[in-house]
């Protein structure tokens, strides 16, 4: 790599904001839609797994294995079939998030206290209204920090999608090892971690919203 | 209320409100019955206890009448009706239930909490919120607790919050599953004073269980006694548990303080009191020593009218005063007729003279000896 290039050519940033600008958004409807997608795949295998417990084990090691494979072998294997389009990125991505996903959705469900559950019972509450109104609550907490890593783990991943092709910020990464070209590619690694940092920073608001006990019996110790 | 024709009617001609018929329940798996065979009235407008060792079945009991567990035989009449006329979740909704603190949502504040049922049966929001602010004030909740959450609250603030969300909706019906089993002995003293003097007000239903006698003798109108297997091995009234046990079973249960515990459920207005050595005021000390010899004591009480001016001892008797107004002491202790006989016991057995002095309002009425409190006991 050229010892005397600068690390950042402005002018290239001002040539290419357009670029910069589509990969962004790309890359951050990437992220967000293999996050929605396993968000509802993942809370749909852990009500699986909670109402018959025998499947629990079998959802978890599939979701296990899933989640070893390493990315590009994913991606390779499924362009003979899906060809190199989004869907193929998205199964892969999608399938990353379910065993952190499944994980703490189900620990989150596990821990809300039997008295509590029951105490809703006795006092008339009934499905799915226990769920929306007492347990998924009070799972918050678990299923955001699962949301965290999961959203964080497919940003960094999305990068990995440029090379079937793919759009996102990994597309100025590849470009810039490509052509021996620093720019691009701090422009790709900085604004990947900018995505992460703020993806996470916004996710981390949504608990305190969401879970205000939390911080009221934090203040008040 | 939900719909009408589900309702629990306000008040029944009948007196009992819970009938248990050879209500029976084993759990899948077990070999023997959590509750065999049980029968009992639940009488309207009381508190009735279900008490036993850990395995007695009362908790499950307890929830088979809201049916969060459902009998393996036998039936449930809730107001002469069968428990199964009303859905269970509908069922439910109009019987408060309270279980140990850790029964609040954490998630949601104590305003939030209380308003649980309202909430449910879909009130208007002014409704709820009135609702709550009323039956804040009835349990003893400030209202600025009311927006915090439970984890930033105590244990006793806690279970008014429980009391006050299973009386949301008004039920008839109350029960309470071990409710002050979490909180330490002396604000577990102040809620049971609390819940006595809320039912005296409110006059519910009120099924509640516990493994603490003495909590079961402080507050049932009614207690039954279930032996493991939830086999009822008593069931009547305290005073009468305590004075003719049924069996071994329910005299060990009761414990070795069960005489004491007898004597605390009878007033001191049961008694007349006795009179003892009494003088005027204006005695001398020499007409003093002449009453006690003729009476057979060495102290006298100093009666002015109808009033305890004090009392006299014989060894410390000062020729030198002129009258026994001015050697008297000052009562130290005394009693009221509404008192209970533990009470009078503990001022007696305390007392050099071996007696309780019984006044109301100022106004004496006489004394009770120790062995006349003792005799009560036997009788």
């Amino acid at each position: 790599m050229g010892r005397n290039q600068p690390w950042v050519r402005w002018e290239w940033i001002g040539d290419n904001r357009g670029q910069i600008w589509d990969q962004t958004v790309e890359h951050l409807q990437l992220t967000l839609i293999a996050v929605s997608i396993g968000f509802m795949l993942a809370l749909g295998l852990s009500l699986l797994g909670i109402r018959f417990r025998r499947m629990y084990p079998a959802i978890t090691s599939i979701a296990g294995i899933l989640y070893t494979i390493p990315s590009l072998a994913l991606f390779a294997f499924f362009v003979p079939i899906t060809g190199l389009s989004k869907t193929t990125a998205e199964i892969g991505l999608v399938s990353y998030t379910l065993l952190i996903l499944i994980r703490n959705i189900t620990a989150g469900l596990d821990a809300v206290p039997p008295p509590v559950r029951e105490a809703a019972r006795g006092l008339g509450y009934r499905q799915p209204r226990l769920f929306w109104e007492v347990e998924l609550p009070l799972a918050v907490p678990s299923i955001i920090a699962g949301l965290r890593i999961a959203t964080v783990t497919v940003i960094g991943l999305v990068t990995v999608t440029s090379i079937i092709s793919l759009g996102g910020l990994g597309l100025f990464i590849l470009d810039g090892l490509r052509r021996d070209f620093l720019t691009p590619l701090v422009v790709g690694t900085v604004l990947t971690i900018a995505l992460a940092a703020t993806l996470d920073a916004m996710l981390l608001l949504a608990e305190r919203q969401l879970a205000p006990s939390r911080r009221t019996a934090r203040a008040s110790r | 209320m939900a719909t009408d024709s589900s309702a629990l009617p306000a008040a029944a001609s009948t007196s009992a409100a819970i009938r248990l018929e050879k209500v029976s329940k084993r759990f899948p798996g077990a070999s023997s019955d959590a509750v065999s065979e049980l029968s009992l009235e639940v009488h309207q407008g009381e508190i009735t206890v279900f008490v036993g060792p850990s395995g007695c079945g009362k908790t499950t009991t307890l929830k088979m009448i809201n049916r969060l567990e459902e009998p393996t035989s036998g039936r449930i009449e809730i107001f002469g009706r069968d428990q199964h006329a009303t859905p269970a979740h509908e069922l439910r909704r109009q019987i408060g239930y309270v279980i140990q603190e850790a029964g609040l949502f954490p998630h949601r504040t104590l305003a939030e909490n209380i308003a649980t049922v309202p909430h449910l049966l879909g009130w208007p929001k002014a409704r709820i919120r009135e609702r709550v602010a009323e039956l804040a004030e009835l349990v003893g909740l400030e209202p600025e607790q009311l927006e915090r959450y439970p984890a930033s609250l105590s244990g006793g603030q806690r279970q008014r919050a429980g009391v006050a969300r299973a009386l949301a909706a008004d039920p008839p019906i109350l029960l309470m599953d071990e409710p002050f089993g979490a909180v330490d002995p002396i604000v577990r003293n102040r809620l049971q004073d609390e819940l006595l003097a809320l039912q005296q007000r409110l006059h519910k239903t009120i099924v509640f269980v516990t493994h603490d006698i003495e909590e079961a003798t402080k507050l049932g109108d009614r207690i039954a006694v279930l032996n493991v297997g939830g086999v009822l091995a008593q069931y009547a009234p305290p005073a009468e548990l305590l004075r003719e046990p049924a069996d071994a079973f329910v005299e060990e249960f009761l414990g070795r303080e069960r005489g004491l515990r007898e004597l605390s459920l009878i007033p001191v207005s049961e008694i007349t009191p006795e009179r003892c050595c009494e003088l005027p005021p204006s005695a001398s000390c020499a007409e003093a020593r002449a009453a006690m010899g003729r009476a057979g004591t060495d102290w006298a009480l100093v009666v002015d009218d109808d009033h305890c001016v004090g009392w006299v001892d014989r060894a410390r008797l000062d020729d030198a005063v002129p009258d026994v107004r001015a050697a008297a002491a000052p009562l130290a202790r005394w009693i009221t007729p509404r008192d209970n006989l533990r009470e009078a016991l503990e001022v007696a057995l305390t007392s050099h003279t071996r007696v309780a002095i019984v006044q109301d309002d100022g106004r004496y009425l006489g004394v009770l000896p120790i062995e006349r409190i003792a005799q009560r006991l036997e009788a």
